[in-house]
């Protein structure tokens, strides 16, 4: 399913925070969205997903298989939402609910969207916890957030994002919380998802190894519009725009070289 | 000098109707004065543990910490309380270090009257952090993420410590701000001749800041020294495996190696070297006798 964001301005309490942002996700692609703080991201993000703050103004589309997001009746669009649409935040806080069993979590939208019933439902989300590999998935689904350190409730958040089985994941720095190598078996998670399924995946990251990893197509936001979109290795390696330039050479990102090159 | 040292600690965890947790299980450390030591590991190897016991905040089992020569020990309330000015700490969460109920100022003059100090003022200290000197008559709630995280920092700094204890510092941080505030951290401390354990899981930035690097896994260092070496020529398998993981921003669309394995409970340990469940090189003698040595705690590398 393709994401088409089209000349999206949003203001905020009068303030125009994007001003005539363009974007394409294809099904079964990954694009990363780069820019510094305050720049817009997150708000592409939320405007996608229906979060904006009360009072906030849109304009332009925001199209999922033709279908214009923003056009749509508030209870239609939260359908579209929990079934379609799915996200994960830096901080797990904001997508876990700190007093219900991770199993609760995994399986409540489960049950609804997908129509499966509590068995399934349940061996379903001992599955996932397995496939963002927490440890003994069998009993931690009927644990708490709070029993796992802070880099498996991140894990945990992406399982409970991944649950309805979405078609497009708007993931907004959602390793940069975590070890990397934990980061690397969720890149491949993402990866492999997109591959497999054809999930469309919004990556919010300012970690250009991130970037350069897993996205199929990079832009680059300043000040509420994309000021470039290209290709992964043309936009990390000859950015076209000077303001690019500027951001990769500001930002930290380099890794050591040795380990690798010997594999 | 050496200013903080670790030796062979160890830190429990009870939790009633759970198995004991060993969260540091044997850990040596040191830091000197002026010196940023980056602690790195994958999420709970026991960083956290080991930093909060070093405040005394957590009881030792068994080991010593000395700070700036006094030991610490969460038992007596008077070498506690030396302890607490010794080691000063900045946590993930700046909420943690700060009250939401009093103005800034306020909590950053009672710093600078443990230390005794009447000639700083907590504007000094807040412009010190990077801060506008007016800060000070707000309150926690009234600033961004950076900007909270600065004025910990600032309250930290009050109490004149010698050695700063960073846990996750700048992990909650905008990640634009995050090279900011490691890089002040380091600054401040190396400035004031304080020492700095700082704790991240970012690599990148713990590269930028560190001069030395301790690797630790399942509550034991398994690796120190210098950061350029040990970046350049990392020997544990684990810390290998560490540093392959983290991607390189070359375009090339190339997936991070994965550790394969499962993150063991620390509760029950892999016998013999506790890394040997997921290394690529294990041999016999792994299985059965744990690498107790240093710098690289590793049977291929044993000291000769
Ligand atoms: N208060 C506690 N009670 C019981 N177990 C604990 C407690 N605090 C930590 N643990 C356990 O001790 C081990 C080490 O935890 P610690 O928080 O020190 O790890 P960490 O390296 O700081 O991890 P992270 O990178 O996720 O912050 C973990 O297995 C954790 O579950
Ligand atoms: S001691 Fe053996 S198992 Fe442990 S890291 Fe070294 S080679 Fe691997
Ligand atoms: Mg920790």
């Amino acid at each position: 399913m393709t994401l088409t964001i089209s000349g999206l301005t949003v203001s905020i309490g009068g303030a125009e925070i994007l001003r005539g942002v363009d974007l394409e996700v294809g099904a079964g692609r990954v694009h990363g969205l780069a820019g510094e703080s305050g720049s817009g991201k997150t708000v592409t993000g939320l405007a996608v997903l229906g979060l904006l703050p009360h009072g906030s103004r849109t304009a332009g589309r925001i199209e999922l298989e033709g279908r214009d997001l923003l056009a749509m009746p508030a209870k239609r669009l939260n359908a579209v939402r929990g079934a379609e649409i799915a996200m994960v935040f830096q901080d797990p806080a904001t997508s876990l609910h700190p007093m219900v069993t991770v199993g609760v979590q995994l399986t409540e939208h489960m049950r609804h969207h997908l129509g499966v019933g509590r068995k399934e439902a349940r061996d379903r989300a001992v599955g996932l916890l397995a496939k963002v590999r927490i440890p003994s998935p069998g009993t931690a689904v009927d644990r708490y957030p709070h029993q796992f350190s802070g880099g498996m409730r991140q894990r945990i958040a992406i399982a409970v994002a991944l649950a309805c089985e979405p078609k497009v994941l708007i993931a907004d720095e959602p390793t940069t919380a975590l070890d990397v190598t934990v980061q690397a078996g969720i890149l491949r998670l993402l990866r492999g998802l997109c591959d497999d399924l054809g999930l469309a995946v919004l990556l919010v990251t300012h970690d250009l190894g991130v970037m350069s990893a897993v996205a199929d197509e990079v832009s680059v936001m300043k000040d509420g519009l994309v000021v470039e979109t290209g290709p992964r290795g043309q936009v990390l390696t000859e950015p076209r725009h000077a303001y690019t330039r500027v951001l990769l050479e500001s930002l930290p990102g380099d890794g050591p070289k040795l380990p690798q090159e010997e594999r | 000098m050496t200013l903080l040292t670790i030796d062979d600690l160890v830190v429990e965890h009870r939790t009633p109707g759970r198995p004991l947790v060993r969260a540091v299980a044997g850990a040596s450390l040191t830091v000197a004065a002026g010196e940023v030591v980056g602690l790195v590991g994958e999420s709970g190897c026991g960083k956290s543990t080991l930093a909060r016991a070093v405040c005394g905040l957590h009881p030792a089992a068994a080991g010593t910490i000395t700070v700036g020569g006094h030991p610490v020990s969460p038992l007596g309330l008077r070498s506690r309380s030396r302890a607490l000015t010794g080691a000063q700490m900045v946590f993930q969460d700046p909420y943690a270090s700060l009250n939401p109920r009093r103005r800034v100022g306020a909590q950053i003059a009672d710093g600078l009257r443990t230390a005794g100090d009447r000639t700083t003022t907590p504007e000094d200290l807040l412009e010190r952090v990077g801060l506008p000197r007016d800060f000070a008559g707000r309150f926690p709630h009234e600033f961004s993420g950076g900007q909270r995280q600065r004025i910990a920092i600032a309250r930290a700094l009050a109490v004149r410590p010698s050695l700063l204890i960073g846990d996750e510092p700048i992990s909650a941080l905008d990640a634009s701000a995050q090279s900011h505030v490691a890089r002040l951290m380091r600054d401040l401390a190396v400035e004031s001749g304080a020492g700095l354990l700082f704790i991240s899981h970012d690599l990148s930035v713990v590269r930028l800041i560190a001069d030395r690097i301790a690797v630790m896994y399942l509550g034991r260092i398994v690796e120190t020294g210098p950061t350029a070496e040990v970046w350049a020529d990392p020997r544990h398998p684990y810390t290998r495996a560490l540093l392959g993981a983290i991607p390189h921003p070359d375009g090339r669309g190339v997936l991070p190696a994965e550790l394969p394995g499962d993150v063991p409970d620390p509760a029950d340990p892999p016998s013999g070297c506790r890394f040997h469940p997921r290394c690529p090189l294990v041999m016999d003698v792994c299985r059965d006798r744990e690498p107790e040595f240093g710098p690289v705690a590793c049977w291929l590398h044993e000291p000769a």
